[in-house]
């Protein structure tokens, strides 16, 4: 008997082995297991047995029943898993092929450095201030300390406007007198900081925008950018605009070893006035800024002339401050390489692509603003 | 404004080298340019003499000479018709580097004929720009020295940058006080005599006291105006003054030398006595640079009885201009009020040497004494006697005491420097300085030549620039007090997050021109505001829309072989009331290349454009659930758009938030563009800012608890009735079940519009039972059916 039950054992071991399919499979399951399978009917024959014998034959055949039932499952999930490793082998594509490519955009690097600017200004309490584009002659001069007949109105290379045509749209617009002129420079922005800030108030601001002179050549565009700076307090002195503009060319160019040279200069919206030289090195071939290898003129700056805060509404004999005026334009070239200005505004593709910056290059002070 | 090494050492006693002199000049804020020593390029070149001239043997236009250049006889071959035996000239040596062509001599043959170097004519040297001749020089000049030597031109030409308030350094004599005072050496003394002469002054008077306040003059008699004195002519040169003559290289050298511009006038071509007086309208002068200028009322002219003769202050007149048979002169020497020389100067955009000074404000007190000089200079030079000087008007030279607190260096200059050094600097400038006894502030009076002065700001300037503004220690400034505010406004912070977005979203910035061409303006409703005075035609208008600039761009990059081109830009369009903040956009070419998965490539269209204008609106923080669509005609006059593929989204009927779509064919064509491009404009400055004051708390949220249902709905619709109608009609048939609708298909059979939308529904606290959907779907098609929609079975 015992005999019996290990050959039908090894049968059918052997069966599920051999099935190959799992139709295959199947037919041995039933073979043993189903209603007239050989495994069923030894259980069958339990019933006849006596309690004696039926106490050794019972756990014989539900051992033989176990075997054969695992068997098969672990059979079924070979088979399922084969069948699955096929029908993957048959999804296999070439990888090497191209994704499908989203396109590119880049952020142009005037706005970026803007950007880098009012970040690094926050720090030293800076807000951000603008005005229009198309000022009064009374804004971009006169308020500055430039009446008509000054000498530097001349050196402007001024834009003027012809007075727009009547609008029938905008009936209740006046016909203004004076031609306007498109801002020369950032400066009137100082004037209306002062105005909005009422006279009585600190101010700390940078005016970043865009700034107009007729004039076209290798280095030199109609239209450019220059940030302003200002700061009216009490007590301000050339020690503090030093110290504020150090602190941003380092900060921008991030690098300690930025040196400073302050010049003398003229500037009729600033008393005393002084321009800014910072030290460069040569760095194969090109100009790094850092070091003192040579000097390289960068901005313009000086303490609020008494006319202007006046024009401002601001008391001189209170109020005291500095102002500052950089070109944008070429702190980008400084920092970042570029060599030629026109191609800042010709919209080329491929320079935006390459010179441009990453939507997620935001300018933050833990991740800092060079990018 | 230039100036020799020598001619500055006429005025100033120092021992300085150049390098401390250029070191100084520009630290005290007198900026050097260049410097420039036209003697270090002529090193190679020496006096050599012509010892004989011979015919060559192979040419008829050249000679061949034996020149002795100090090392004995060499054979040279030349082709200046000038070269002679006897003839002392220029002689470039075997090695020497010729200025004008940067050739490098050797010993060559030429035409079979050896020649060991070259003699050199005045524009191969540049030093003039005669060509027809080698130079000739003194038949007694030294043979075989150094020519630069000889010739004195071993003197560097120093350039400095003139800040305009600064008119007494347009004089070397005001540029050698600044640098005295600086401590690099002392200032010589200047004779500046009124000369005595004989008989009666020039008649001169004065009609316009207000445009020429003094007017002196002296006349001479006798004269010959010959050439200037070597010394005289080679400094001109030097700093780029083309020699004239004798009396005009006087009246040019005196206004470098002392900032103190002049003018002689031929007697003989004078009609009676000089006025000056305001011109006439309409009057003309015939000027000294060959140019007719018609003069408006209210300009200062230097008039006799037959006319201007002259722009006061500005350009000499060539009727009465001085020549070489002049005998008798008139010189003038005027004060004329800056701003009336500006307001003339820029109304006839006529720049002069003369010009630049006056409008800056030479110095009133320096009239009788430039007279004085400018007619020794003549009778030295030009011989004749002179007359008695003749003084119409005066110059006002206002005494200008202001109060002065030592400490404003450090309170305003932040620096310190002790008050018997700020004194010996302003005395050393000029300035008298009076220091009470007890407490107060000192009284500072400006010396005549410093118009620029006025207040205390100025005198601190003049003490630092000379101690030396490189010395002001920085100060941190303070830190502002409290928590740490935005310092962006809510304006500039949506433009960085749109900005961003944007890039995010794959388009390129571009910053381009606010200007741009009237043609190009036309269909965006053409520029309020044209420039006066614009570099060209196409830069002419202020931008009504960003759009123009945008297409320029990228009809350029298609021509460059550009596949598909996204640019957007953020700046102001220049309306006739202000300039608003504006985003445009372009997409022109494909937005999708040829591709193994996706096949053709694939241009964009309209809603391509809708999907920007809808996701840059949302990263404005616009309400982009609210917005309405209409078109976007009457939005310019002219053709932008297509007039079926465009459109513009709304808050409300009148507050337009963005316009988008597809461009018009002919706006295209004009901008060279073919194909589908589509465009959007943003209005940023029309997107309602933001309810703040709420904090940074936000409402409470719990996810709904039951699963939302989905159930769909199709129509056949009326012909004109817009998706979006329909769309919002179903989702608002049951607010409070309904949470979203969407249209999902959309199919045109048999001139019958079929649209499908899929509607969202979210219970609340229990399920839809099958009667309260069915009640809802009742409502959604009672919804539809009201805007003529069927059902369909």
């Amino acid at each position: 008997m015992a005999t019996d039950l290990e050959t039908l054992t090894s049968d059918l071991l052997g069966a599920v082995d051999a099935a190959a399919t799992l139709d295959a499979l199947d037919a041995v399951r039933v073979t043993a297991l189903g209603k007239q399978g050989s495994i069923t009917a030894l259980l069958k024959t339990l019933g006849g047995m006596s309690p004696e014998e039926r106490q050794v034959q019972g756990p014989l055949i539900q051992g033989v029943r176990e075997s054969v039932t695992t068997a098969i499952a672990a059979k079924k999930d070979a088979l399922d898993r084969a069948e699955l490793d096929a029908k993957l082998a048959r999804e296999t594509l070439d990888m090497s092929l191209p994704a499908a490519a989203a396109p590119v955009g880049s952020i142009h690097p005037v706005s970026q450095v803007m950007d880098e600017l009012a970040e690094i200004f926050a720090d030293l309490g800076f807000a951000v201030a603008t005005g229009p584009e198309i000022e009064t002659q009374w804004y971009n001069f006169t308020a500055l300390n430039m009446p008509a007949t000054h000498p530097a109105r001349a050196m402007h290379d001024t834009f003027y406007l012809q007075t727009p045509t009547h609008d029938t749209r905008h009936p209740h617009l006046r016909v203004v007198e004076e031609a306007r002129v498109l801002r020369t420079h950032t400066s009137p922005v100082q004037i209306r900081a002062m105005q909005a800030a009422g006279g009585d108030k600190p101010i700390r601001i940078i005016a970043p925008g865009r700034t107009y002179r007729s004039d076209s050549d290798a280095t030199h565009t109609p239209m450019f950018h220059q940030v302003e700076g200002l700061v009216i307090d009490k007590g301000i002195t050339l020690g503090h605009l030093k110290w504020t503009l150090e602190t941003f060319l380092k900060a921008f160019f991030e690098r300690d070893d930025i040196v400073l040279r302050l010049r003398p200069s003229y500037f009729p919206f600033t008393e005393p006035s002084a321009e800014v030289d910072v030290g460069f090195s040569i760095v194969n071939g090109k100009r790094v800024i850092g070091g003192s290898e040579g000097w390289m003129e960068v901005l313009g700056s000086g303490m609020v002339h008494r006319v202007v805060l006046e024009s401002g509404g601001y008391d001189p004999n209170e109020w005291q401050g500095f102002a500052f005026g950089c070109g944008i334009d070429r702190l980008a070239m400084l920092k970042y390489g570029m060599d030629d200005l026109r191609a800042f505004f010709d919209g080329d593709a491929r320079w935006l692509k390459h010179y441009g910056f990453s939507a997620l290059d935001v300018p933050t002070l833990s991740g800092g603003v060079g990018a | 404004m230039k100036f020799t090494l020598s001619w500055l050492k006429v005025h100033l006693d120092t021992v300085a080298t150049l390098d401390e002199i250029v070191a100084t000049l520009t630290r005290i804020g007198l900026e050097v340019e260049g410097v420039d020593n036209p003697g270090a390029r002529l090193v190679d070149f020496r006096v050599a003499k012509v010892l004989s001239a011979a015919p060559h043997p192979q040419a008829d236009k050249l000679q061949v000479l034996s020149v002795d250049a100090g090392d004995g006889p060499m054979q040279v071959v030349c082709g200046a018709p000038n070269a002679r035996a006897g003839l002392v000239g220029v002689f470039g040596m075997p090695g020497a580097t010729v200025p004008a062509n940067g050739m490098v001599l050797k010993v060559a043959e030429i035409r079979g004929v050896v020649s060991n170097g070259m003699m050199c004519s005045t524009r191969e040297l540049e030093l003039g720009d005669d060509h027809d001749g080698i130079i000739e020089l003194a038949g007694d000049a030294p043979v075989g020295t150094s020519y630069p030597d000889y010739a004195g031109l071993n003197d560097p030409v120093i350039d400095i940058s003139v800040t305009p308030n600064r008119q007494d350094c347009m004089g070397v004599r005001g540029i050698a006080h600044d640098l005295a005072a600086a401590g690099l050496g002392s200032l010589t003394m200047l004779y500046a005599g009124t000369v005595t002469g004989a008989g009666e002054g020039p008649e001169v008077r004065i009609d316009d006291p207000e445009g020429c306040p003094a007017f002196y003059a002296q006349g001479v008699t006798g004269v010959v105006n010959g050439e200037a004195p070597e010394w005289m002519r080679r400094r001109l040169i030097a700093v780029g003054q083309k020699p004239i003559s004798a009396l005009v290289d006087i009246t040019n050298y005196v206004s470098i030398d002392l900032g103190r511009p002049l003018h002689v006038y031929d007697r003989a071509k004078l009609t009676g006595g000089l006025v000056a007086r305001k011109a006439e309208g309409g009057e003309q002068v015939a000027a000294l640079n060959g140019k007719t200028y018609t003069l408006e009322p209210g300009m200062t002219v230097i008039a006799d009885d037959a006319g201007a003769q002259g722009i006061a202050g500005i350009i000499g007149g060539e009727h009465s201009s001085v020549g070489a048979d002049t005998t008798d002169i008139v010189i003038e020497c005027a004060y004329f009020e800056p701003s009336g020389i500006a307001r003339t100067g820029q109304k006839l955009a006529l720049t002069s040497d003369a010009r630049q000074r006056f409008e800056r404000g030479v110095d009133p007190d320096f009239v009788e004494g430039g007279l004085g000089i400018a007619t020794q200079y003549v009778l030295d030079i030009c011989g004749g006697a002179a007359s008695e000087v003749t003084r119409a008007g005066e110059a006002q030279v206002p005494l200008r005491v202001g109060e002065y607190y030592a400490e404003l260096t450090e309170t305003l200059g932040g620096l310190v420097v002790a008050p018997e050094r700020q004194k010996q600097i302003l005395e050393s400038l000029g300035f008298i300085v009076g220091i009470p006894r007890s407490e107060g502030p000192w009284q500072v009076s400006v010396p005549s030549w410093r118009r620029d002065i006025d207040g205390p700001a100025d005198i601190v300037e003049e003490i630092i620039r000379i101690e030396g503004i490189d010395k002001v220690l920085p100060v941190p400034l303070p830190r502002l007090p409290g928590v740490a505010r935005p310092t962006a406004t809510p304006e500039q912070t949506r433009e960085r997050r749109v900005r961003r977005a944007a890039a995010a979203r794959g388009l390129n910035e571009a910053v381009t021109w606010s200007f741009v061409s009237e043609a190009e303006a036309a269909p965006f409703g053409g520029g309020a505001w044209s420039l006066a005075n614009p570099i060209s035609e196409d830069l002419k208008v202020m931008r009504p829309s960003l759009l123009p600039g945008l297409l320029s761009a990228a009809a350029r990059n298609l021509k460059r072989g550009a596949g598909g081109v996204r640019l957007f830009e953020i700046g102001r369009r220049y309306l006739v009331d202000e300039e608003h903040a504006t985003l445009g956009l372009v997409l022109a070419g494909e937005r999708s290349a040829r591709d193994w998965q996706s096949g053709k490539a694939q241009g964009f269209d309209a809603f391509d454009a809708k999907a920007e204008a809808l996701a840059l609106l949302a990263a404005a923080g616009a309400p982009v659930e609210n917005l309405q669509i209409f078109g976007a005609d009457g939005l310019w006059a002219g053709d932008a758009w297509h007039p079926g593929q465009s459109g513009t989204l709304r808050l409300g009927p009148k507050t337009v938030l963005a316009a988008f779509g597809i461009l018009h064919p002919l706006t295209l064509r004009a901008f060279d563009l073919d194909g589908a491009v589509a465009a959007v404009e943003l209005y940023l400055d029309a997107i309602p800012a933001k309810r703040t004051g709420t904090g940074f708390m936000r409402p409470a949220y719990a996810p709904p608890a039951l699963q939302p249902v989905r159930r769909d709905f199709a129509f056949t619709v009326p012909e004109g009735l817009a998706a979006d109608a329909l769309v919002r009609a179903v989702r608002g048939a049951d607010k409070a079940a309904i949470t979203s609708a969407r249209l999902f298909d959309l199919f045109e059979r048999d001139g019958v519009r079929s649209m499908a939308i899929e509607v969202t529904l979210q219970p609340t606290d229990k399920s839809f039972t099958d009667e309260a959907l069915k009640a809802i779907a009742d409502k959604v098609v009672a919804a539809a059916t009201k805007l003529g929609a069927t059902l369909r079975g």
